[in-house]
């Protein structure tokens, strides 16, 4: 099997991809980020949590025009992991507002986006429909 | 005598491309447009803050004294992201409420004509290798692959999250609120946009980051804007003219943003404005009842919704309503950037923060011309910068 690795270290690869935050261990806040100490409650310890991979659509944008090299229109998105934020394109439906809706159910996903000189495959996440909608369905 | 801090001159310049001005010369205008509006000189001066964020390590405070009065006062250059204006006047508010000195000079200028994203603009090139960097251990840009950095599309999402929380939100609505403002800015000579846009115009360009089209955008443009403050003491000795036309600073309040769960994926642009605007009213003993124009942060149609919640302008969840209501058009109960908002007026970065509240002073002045609210008594300016930080503002018409 290829090499592979994550775009960003708090996507966990595997047989059951998953996304990982710090949290803190005095009051839970969690970070996808490194951080010195909690920007919460200032405690320095952290753990892993793994994060819920279904989630719900908190808000969205449809970007059309981005810096180049970046191809639009793609979904950007706040989905609501189990009560965790998280940052990321929705994929694996079509990028308008007759497919993509506010509260919508979306599970995690991935897919390699490229691979560098010495054949090592990065790999991206993003959220795709559960459901897929009545336009999808038709379709 | 009262601890009140006084504004006695203001001065916006016109907002829009400058292309036989430097930076320094519209700060140049501001300033010395402020000072001769408040009938002082540079040497009445005891501080000077310079607002500027594209080039804020330049000393543009230093370089503006060349220009200007180089009278060895301490000068605080000034960055802090869109809030940058609101916070230079607020560091002269302070040196003034300090005792350091009597009077002092805040102003804000850009130079922003044809930028583009101001975030998101560029993309680094993935590497020959893949190298975890910096605290995400990211081997690549984040930027498209994993949410968007640009602008138009984290407020589109800002405004989004509102219209999930509470429903009633659409496209539509948003690009009816850029109508509004639009609308407004034909009044105001001197926007850098004076055009109004039917419904069906705005939906209908280009779109950026949905529902953001172009025109629910702020416009980048080129402008400046400087007030001189003054001691109530100070002020007792002035000119009766001088004292009828100063406004009252009943409130100056600066916040950033505490920590909120899910901050750090989407800023929090709601909770340090609401916290801003509670200890604003407090300050001033007044409730959000009580302003005749309010001018606040719209850098996208999306935010503008969001605000008139975050100001108490409505009950929690009740921005919508609000907005339908027709309150926030300038014959309604409660206008809401009749100056034609950074959407039409236009956002030269550091010069908003002063701008705003040089709009609310001139209609509490009763020099509005066209534009004028009238009968205006109180009014708030709103500015917030990513990062975050939000100024508020809220001035009272002298009762001389």
């Amino acid at each position: 099997m290829t090499d592979q690795i994550p775009l960003v270290d708090y996507l966990v690869l595997g047989d059951h991809p998953h996304l990982v935050a710090n949290e803190c261990t005095a009051c839970g806040a969690r970070y996808f980020d490194r951080r010195n100490a909690c920007a919460n409650c200032s405690d320095t310890e952290f753990s892993k949590a793994a994060i819920d991979t279904t989630g719900e659509v908190k808000a969205f944008t449809i970007v059309s025009f981005a810096a180049p090299g970046v191809p639009v229109p793609f979904v950007a998105a706040l989905v609501d992991c189990g009560g965790t934020s998280v940052r990321a394109n929705l994929v694996n439906v079509e990028p308008d507002d007759s497919h993509v809706t506010l509260g919508m159910a979306v599970r995690l996903t991935t897919s390699v986006m490229g691979t560098d000189e010495a054949g090592i495959e990065a790999v991206t996440f993003g959220f795709e429909p559960i459901h897929p909608t009545e336009g999808e369905a038709a379709a | 005598m009262s601890d009140d801090i006084w504004i006695l001159g203001i001065h916006m310049t016109k907002f829009g491309k400058h292309v036989d001005k430097d930076l320094i010369d519209l700060a140049s205008e501001a300033a010395v447009g402020a000072l001769a509006d408040g009938g002082v000189t540079m040497a009445q001066m005891g501080v000077l803050a310079a607002g500027n964020l594209m080039q804020a390590s330049s000393g543009v405070g230093q370089q503006l004294q060349k220009q200007i009065g180089q009278t060895g006062i301490p000068v605080y250059n000034v960055a802090n992201a869109c809030a940058t204006g609101a916070t230079a006047l607020r560091t002269a508010i302070m040196a003034v409420k300090a005792g350091e000195c009597d009077m002092g000079l805040a102003v804000g200028v850009e130079k922003l004509s044809g930028a583009g994203l101001l975030a998101g603009g560029t993309r680094r090139s993935d590497g020959a290798t893949w190298e975890p960097q910096g605290r995400y251990g990211s081997v690549a840009s984040i930027d498209g692959r994993i949410g968007t950095d640009i602008m138009p599309g984290v407020f589109a999402q800002i405004g989004m999250e509102y219209g999930h929380k509470y429903g009633g939100t659409s496209f539509e609505l948003f690009a009816r609120i850029s109508e509004k403002n639009h609308a407004h800015s034909t009044l105001n000579p001197l926007a850098a946009y004076q055009k109004r846009f039917t419904l069906e115009e705005i939906m209908g360009d280009l779109m950026i980051a949905y529902p953001n089209t172009r025109p629910m955008c702020s416009a980048n443009c080129d402008g400046a804007a400087a007030a001189v403050v003054v001691s109530d003491a100070a002020l007792a000795k002035l000119s009766l003219e001088q004292r009828r036309r100063a406004l009252k600073v009943s409130a100056s309040v600066l916040t950033s943003d505490p920590y909120t769960e899910g901050c750090q994926v989407l800023p929090d642009v709601n909770t340090l404005t609401r916290n801003a605007a509670v200890t604003a009213y407090e300050q001033a003993g007044i409730g959000p009842e009580d302003l005749d124009l309010v001018e606040l942060h719209d850098c996208f149609a999306t935010a503008e919704l969001v605000h008139y919640d975050n100001l108490g302008l409505c009950e929690p969840g009740g921005a919508v309503d609000l907005f339908e209501s027709g309150a926030t058009w300038r014959d309604g109960d409660v206008p809401v950037n009749v100056s034609g908002g950074l959407q039409s007026k236009g956002h030269p970065i550091a010069a908003t923060g002063i701008a705003n509240i040089w709009e609310v002073a001139t209609h509490l002045r009763n020099e509005a011309g066209d534009r004028q609210i009238e009968h205006a008594k109180v009014g708030l300016a709103h500015v917030i910068g990513l990062g975050s930080a939000c100024g508020v503002h809220i001035l009272e018409k002298a009762a001389v």
